[in-house]
């Protein structure tokens, strides 16, 4: 008789515990491993994961192929491999403590965010104990995207440049005998190159210069002029900077020089998908367009009758002697701080990023830049008629990438939507609205720190 | 008395034992939604509201700022004012028309003599469809340049808006794509105009009253309580609308975000930013989930208040009696 509530307490209890033990687990939402494993003997036999971005068929099969290379070399230590990954997944996967041990993002943004929070691991240690010297074994530009205020969480696992493709064919039919150089030309050059509809809608346009135009973003172009997005101490520099109304307002007098922001969004709105086939160069709706080096591949696999030719993008009017710049960005490789295999890890992370021969064939296979000074040497693109401009603005000392910044790529964000503001003519004040975008931005970067 | 006064000691013992056994009983059944609502529910909200006070990037340990974010985000935040501006258009129109396009539905669905079977299955069917999937396909459909919506239009001389890219129509156009997807609405007020009491129409016909007023002092008080359910239901999800304006954005700017091409949320220029959106942007974009908690926050007490004016207007919608 007096089992069952002793039962029931006991069941109870056990409810209680179990409510505890959920709660204490949901509380526990650390890291995890930080940095176990790194005194791992070398020949031991480990597994360790490897998460990226590409999804594309043939690039996940270059990986796949990077990563046999690394195997074959190091037979102990076998990678698993997760592809298609954002950098959302990433700070998820390392927050639960059971994500990759190597990362590699997409995009340079969130540098400075992985190497302030410690979610990527300091490379500096890794790199001293192999004798590898960054300045001497990578560009320039690539040593600096992929740190931040000192910190190395990131290496460069092969790179992007921006140039101008452009449809020989409709060049020749225009008469035009080569591609613009200035900014100037350029306008001269897009407006020989529109075909119009009866109704004067745009059959082709030459180029179409506002800010959704895939890779026309504001960041991109903004590079041909040269900007100094931060001052010295970090704080924003927009309004200061003379170069940014000079493009704010460039691309408002290219648009009107075009047909208008209306008349250019609506044909805008015809393109197919960017990493497609129907992709608007490729089929023929656009006579020039801006786009990084991997478009090369693209055409090659896609539209492989298609007659075009690549150069540098253009630049304004009063910066000629910078022809050849762009703006630089890649993608970027480090160790997940929740590794328990981080010797691992940096052997694989090492392989990638300075094996000469693996990043030649790497590169090659997805048609991006080599991202060591040895690899951009030996690499047969620089010899591709197509690919060289892009090598070259690679190694253009004007170059220059957007920097890391402690919340992302905020800052762009905050740049993109009034740009797309300003391009449909609600930007207001020019002046004012820069003063106002530093505020914000400088705003956005303090609560976070 | 000295014969009665244990076993009147012995009484409350016993019923104590009673009461606590059933307690303990109550308890037992109640724990699975106890447990759920402790885990779930009341863990989260306390996580939120201290997280909301911290300055927080999912990676490293939460520090104490204090009113920090609170004050960021109240004042020098300004996609938070248009976001709510988005969501107060969104409560009154979609949830409003959403409930008379359900109802009306709901009302002929009942009428028709042939054919109700299959109206129904086939007003119900969009409700079925992945919103991702659903939201792509309008996209398609209202595309300015190719799409067939437009093409129609034009070949009938009416003017074409530009539907997702333009500022000015992008939130009537998710609020097609919600009248579209009326499923859930058309069987709740299909179930509860099947529910009123036919002799009241009878005698209501009897009495010689038209169309108006039949539904005005027959019908309407009968399904209250469900138009009612309706709205609170609509207030609740609009406040949490995301997949919807996030993916017709992305796919109507065209822009994926790689580095340097940044997606800006609520394309076109904002006016699809709800404030679910901005969660997600502060919390796992810019790793900023102090502020990130503070929007949730903000949400969920709009949503209550919502609730609670709605619940408290509840005696007034429905006719006293």
């Amino acid at each position: 008789m007096h089992r069952l509530p002793r039962l029931r307490r006991s069941i109870t209890t056990l409810a209680c515990a179990a409510t505890l033990a959920l709660m204490a687990s949901a509380c526990a939402g650390d890291d995890g491993g930080s940095g176990t494993g790194a005194e791992e003997a070398p020949d031991k036999k480990v597994t360790i994961t490897f998460w990226h971005g590409w999804s594309a068929e043939s690039e996940t099969k270059a990986v796949d192929d990077l990563v046999a290379k690394f195997t074959a070399k190091h037979p102990n230590i076998k990678v698993k491999v997760v592809s298609n990954v954002t950098d959302d997944k990433i700070t998820q996967g390392i927050r639960s403590g059971k994500g990759p041990d190597v990362v590699s993002s997409f995009t340079t943004d969130n540098v400075g965010q992985f190497c302030t929070s410690g979610s990527w691991t300091d490379l500096a240690p890794w790199l001293a104990k192999s004798n590898i010297d960054p300045a001497t074994t990578f560009p320039k530009p690539v040593l600096d995207y992929t740190q931040f205020q000192g910190k190395r969480c990131a290496l460069p696992l092969l790179a992007d440049s921006y140039g101008l493709y452009y449809n020989k064919d409709m060049f020749a039919a225009a008469g035009i005998t080569q591609p613009p150089k200035t900014f100037t030309e350029l306008a001269e050059t897009a407006k020989k190159l529109n075909q119009l509809n009866g109704d004067g809608t745009f059959k082709v346009a030459g180029f179409v210069p506002t800010f959704h135009a895939y890779e026309f973003s504001a960041a991109h172009t903004l590079a041909q002029f040269g900007p100094t997005y931060q001052t010295p101490d970090g704080k924003s520099n927009l309004s200061k900077d003379p170069v940014v109304p000079q493009f704010f307002n460039w691309q408002k007098q290219f648009v009107e020089s075009q047909g208008g922001f209306d008349k250019l969004e609506k044909f805008r709105t015809t393109f197919g998908e960017e990493f497609s086939a129907e992709n608007p160069f490729m089929s023929g709706k656009l006579a020039m367009t801006m786009d990084g080096e991997w478009r090369t591949a693209m055409l090659a696999q896609d539209a492989p009758n298609l007659n075009y030719g690549t150069a540098p993008f253009p630049v304004p009017d009063d910066q000629q002697d910078k022809y050849g710049r762009s703006y630089l960005t890649g993608t970027t490789v480090g160790i997940a701080k929740s590794s328990h295999h981080q010797a691992a890890a940096w052997e694989f992370v090492k392989f990638v990023t300075t094996d000469t021969e693996a990043l030649v064939a790497f590169s090659q296979a997805i048609h991006n830049v080599p991202s060591t000074n040895a690899a951009l040497a030996a690499s047969p693109l620089a010899n591709d008629e197509h690919f060289k401009p892009f090598i070259d603005a690679f190694k253009h000392p004007a170059s220059n990438t957007t920097p890391a910044s402690p919340n992302g790529g905020k800052y762009q964000v905050t740049l993109s939507e009034y740009a797309y503001k300003w391009e449909a003519g609600q930007g207001g004040d020019l002046t004012k609205s820069l003063a106002d975008l530093d505020k914000q931005i400088d705003t956005d970067v303090a609560q976070v720190k | 008395m000295t014969t009665t006064a244990p076993a009147a000691a012995e009484v409350p013992a016993a019923l104590r034992r009673q009461r606590r056994r059933r307690n303990l009983r109550t308890l037992a059944f109640l724990s699975p939604w106890l447990i759920g609502f402790t885990v779930f529910f009341a863990y989260p909200l306390c996580a939120t509201v201290y997280y909301s006070f911290t300055r927080y990037d999912l990676i490293n340990a939460p520090v104490w700022v204090g009113l920090r974010n609170w004050n960021y985000v109240l004042n020098d935040y300004p996609p938070l004012w248009q976001a709510l501006r988005n969501t107060l258009w969104l409560v009154v129109v979609m949830v409003t028309l959403r409930v008379i396009f359900g109802l009306g539905l709901g009302m002929l669905a009942i009428r028709l003599k042939r054919g109700g079977g299959l109206f129904r299955t086939l007003s119900y069917l969009p409700y079925l469809a992945p919103p991702v999937a659903a939201t792509i396909g309008f996209a398609f459909l209202l595309n300015p340049g190719t799409g067939p919506v437009n093409h129609l239009l034009g070949n009938v001389g009416i003017p074409q808006p530009g539907w997702f890219n333009d500022p000015d129509w992008s939130k009537p156009a998710l609020t097609l794509l919600a009248l579209w997807g009326i499923g859930d609405l058309l069987v709740i007020f299909t179930a509860s105009l099947l529910d009123v009491p036919r002799e009241q129409y009878e005698a209501a016909e009897l009495d010689g009253v038209g169309p108006w007023q039949r539904f005005r002092y027959v019908t309407w008080p009968a399904i209250t309580p469900v138009v009612l359910f309706a709205v609170v239901t609509g207030v609740i999800q609009t406040m949490q609308y995301y997949t919807q304006a996030m993916v017709a954005g992305k796919v109507a700017s065209g822009i994926i975000g790689n580095s340097g091409q940044s997606f800006e949320p609520g394309y076109p220029q904002g006016t699809t930013l709800t404030l679910p959106q901005l969660v997600y942007e502060e919390g796992f974009s810019t790793f900023n989930t102090g502020a990130a908690c503070v929007i949730s926050l903000l949400l969920f007490v709009i949503a209550m208040a919502f609730t609670f004016l709605l619940l408290r207007r509840r005696s007034g919608l429905l006719d006293d009696d």
